[in-house]
């Protein structure tokens, strides 16, 4: 039977597992919404396009599952762009679709077109312009192969009019075949002896975890090989809730706003296991100086990771549970008890705290976050301090919990994200901690949630600045405040013009009673929590310093 | 130092976007890159002469084995190789020099392909080297125009290109 290819993608996208979707229509993608309107694939409308791929994001981190959003082509298809970026940045399965000209006023600069093809060539794991009705159910099922395997990230279809609209026999494709994408799944096992020698003839071993024991599903491996050795685990942003932060062996967070401890055994350890890392800049800092003693291990799926920032001595590629996994069974347990000791040692001197004063602070704030949520809900943040200080003080203790934009550091992300959470986990509580610069990035979403009764909350640590500018202008240019303080809208009126609860804490005191009450209510919350407005990140490594050498 | 990449990609559209926008992101230096189809008409094959040392090759291999559109990466640098680039040279040639330069024109086994009244077009192959020194000896005689196509490059013997070291991920990195 013949089907418009509009049809065929909605039936290979449920064919291969999808089953809901975030987008925004708009001409070019006309067929493909009259396909949906009486389709079982859920389609959930945000106002914005950046919004349904942030959406897409969150849904994909919280289920690791590959989320999917559509646009239109030219402005829908732009207003993609950041997300797309986002989700490469951190290696996040996601399919975007977009709408095209018809292919016959392909390249005539013809109303909304864009070559978004060109424009997410560098943004993108793989994409495809689909010319033919008849290659697009290959396509999807090659988009999402490429998306979701080895080391994950965005994919893009984009889709000229005439192709949905163009009429073909809807054959399964068949099994993938690409010649040109290859990965290791199983690591060389020479490598994998070099890995466990090297373990066993060290004394001071650290394990350095990033967002590839997360989105690899390696935490478990992970938690035994640290209990075999009993050896100190810092984790990178991306890694947080890939170990459990209440654990003994944690020593949270390493890097720019790292833990002291966790930044002190990195410099400090003879030999450095990286699982799931990338040597990240906001890591490392100066990179000569980085954990400067130590024998480099790096396991990883990607081997172009290896090497890439840092010099490696033990590269181990492939997929980091079956190298976890492999290493342990040929490891013999070892403690190495003055390490773990003088670690202890560091943790009791330098712990990570703040000033507390009469004012509500931010790390206050967190802290009885997580203790309202008892560690348990979803967290998802903005960007800026109020990230920072969420990835510090709040302990996240299962995989998929902490859902955060890492390498582009994208404002805005955290609301539509915990949007595509809440999708993805109906039952959980999802809390979206937000500055109040970020969350008006992307503030539309409010329609979005309160439309489908998703009851995503935010937390929003409202400080009247871009904190974390503010804090470097503060630190590195005079104090001169130029352009990040706020003056911002009442968002208690605000959330109730969308729909939504709005309530404000307006003393210390009611901290606690306004977060329980914000959790007992069934729909999207906003909590407009006012907080000291020049607080710092502390501990800080400023830029080009070691990380041994940090402030506060 | 220079190295020559044999890669053979899908011959999709898009593919040299792809692969020269990865050189150009990461900031990888190009020497030369050439590209035509090969034996089989869904593949093409590019020549490709980086610049850098051991530690930019390895990364510009493992970058461009994750396009999905690669097929295979040959350093073939090390190897017994042919190599040939073709150079058109318009030079100028009056009376008083056409001898001169027909003379060039035999020692490097160039061809004049065109005649003009004060110019001559000449055609010659050979490796870089060569072509080198041909541009060279007609600089003094003024080269209105010059085109070349870049290097091509093929390993001696009957190994054919499935028979590489293949540089690509299934070595231990
Ligand atoms: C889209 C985008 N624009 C600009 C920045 C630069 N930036 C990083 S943090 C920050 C301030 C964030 O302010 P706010 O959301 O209020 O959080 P706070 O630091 O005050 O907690 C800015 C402007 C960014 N990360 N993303
Ligand atoms: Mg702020």
């Amino acid at each position: 039977m013949q089907k418009t290819g509009a049809q065929i993608l909605v039936d290979s996208l449920l064919a291969e597992g999808v089953d809901t979707i975030f987008g925004y229509p708009g001409g070019v993608v006309l067929p493909i919404y009259d396909v949906l309107y009486d389709s079982e694939l859920r389609h959930i409308l945000t106002r914005h396009e950046q919004g349904a791929a942030h959406a897409a994001d969150g849904y994909a981190r919280a289920s690791g599952k590959p989320g999917v959003c559509l646009a239109t082509s030219g402005p829908g298809a732009t207003n993609l762009v950041t997300g797309i970026a986002n989700a490469y940045m951190d290696s996040i399965p996601m399919l975007a679709i977009t709408g095209q000209v018809p292919t016959t006023l392909l390249g005539r600069d013809s109303f909304q077109e864009a070559d978004i093809t060109g424009i997410t060539l560098p943004i993108t794991k793989h994409n495809f312009l689909v010319k033919d009705t008849k290659d697009i159910a290959r396509t999807v099922r090659e988009a999402l192969h490429i998306a979701t395997s080895g080391r994950p990230g965005p994919v893009l279809i984009d889709m000229p009019k005439d192709v949905s609209t163009g009429m073909a026999e809807h054959l399964d494709p068949g099994p993938v075949q690409l010649p040109g994408y290859r990965f290791n799944h199983e690591p060389n096992p020479e490598q994998v002896a070099r890995a466990v020698r090297a373990i066993e003839e060290s004394e001071r071993p650290v394990i350095y975890a990033g967002g590839g024991v997360v989105s690899g599903g390696a935490h478990g491996e992970l938690l035994e090989l640290t209990e075999m050795l009993l050896m100190p685990v810092a984790t990178t942003m991306m890694g947080l809730g890939g170990f459990p932060g209440n654990h003994p062996l944690s020593v949270g967070m390493l890097g720019m706003h790292g833990s002291k401890y966790a930044n002190y055994a990195v410099s400090e350890c003879d030999l450095l296991i990286g699982i799931g890392v990338r040597f990240d800049d906001r890591v490392t800092s100066k990179l000569e100086e980085f954990a400067p003693g130590a024998t480099i291990m790096h396991i990883d799926i990607d081997p172009a990771e290896i090497g890439k920032n840092m010099g490696v001595d033990i590269p181990v590629v492939g997929e980091v549970r079956l190298a976890l996994r492999q290493i342990i069974d040929r490891l013999k347990p070892r403690v190495a008890s003055r390490w773990r000791d003088k670690i202890g040692v560091w943790k009791k001197e330098h712990p990570l705290d703040f000033e507390a004063n009469g004012q509500l602070k931010p790390q206050e704030v967190v802290r009885e976050i997580c203790n309202v949520t008892k560690s348990n809900a979803r967290i998802t943040t903005e960007v800026g301090q109020h990230q920072m200080f969420t990835a510090q003080y709040y302990t996240f203790t299962r995989p998929r919990t902490f859902i955060s934009s890492g390498g582009l550091g994208t404002m805005g992300f955290g609301f539509p994200a915990a949007i595509g959470v809440q999708v993805a986990c109906p039952d959980e509580t999802v809390i979206d901690i937000a500055g109040d610069g970020s969350i008006q990035m992307n503030i539309q979403e409010l329609a979005t949630a309160v439309n489908y009764n998703l009851p995503v909350k935010i937390a929003i640590l409202n400080n009247g600045f871009l904190g974390m500018v503010r804090q470097w202008q503060e630190l590195f240019y005079n104090r001169r405040y130029s352009y990040t303080e706020l003056d911002n809208p009442d968002f208690v009126k605000l959330a109730e013009a969308y729909g939504a609860v709005g309530m404000r804490v307006s003393k210390k005191s009611e901290l606690r009673s306004a977060l329980e009450e914000t959790l007992a209510v069934n729909k999207p919350v906003v909590l407009d929590i006012p907080i000291e407005r020049e607080e710092n990140v502390y501990p800080m490594v400023a830029p080009g310093e070691p990380i041994h050498k940090m402030l506060g | 130092m220079l190295h020559t990449l044999a890669v053979l990609v899908e011959n999709s559209p898009g593919v040299l976007a792809r692969v020269a926008g990865l050189f150009s992101r990461r900031g990888y230096n190009i020497d030369s890159l050439a590209v035509g189809r090969t034996e089989d008409p869904e593949v093409s094959r590019m020549t490709i002469v980086v610049d850098g040392d051991d530690r930019v090759l390895e990364q510009v291999t493992k970058q461009l084995h994750k396009l999905v559109d690669v097929i295979k990466i040959s350093d073939i640098t090390a190897d017994e190789y042919v190599d040939r680039e073709l150079v058109l040279i318009k030079v100028n040639a009056d009376h008083s020099q056409r001898v001169e330069v027909i003379q060039i024109c035999d020692v490097f086994r160039a061809r004049i392909v065109d005649l003009g009244r004060k110019t001559l077009t000449l055609e010659c192959t050979g490796n870089h080297g060569k072509i080198n020194a041909l541009e060279e000896t007609l600089r003094p005689y003024g080269i209105k125009e010059l085109v070349r196509t870049g290097k091509i490059a093929m390993v001696r013997g009957t190994k054919n290109n499935t028979g590489y070291q293949d540089i690509g991920t299934k070595e231990e990195n």
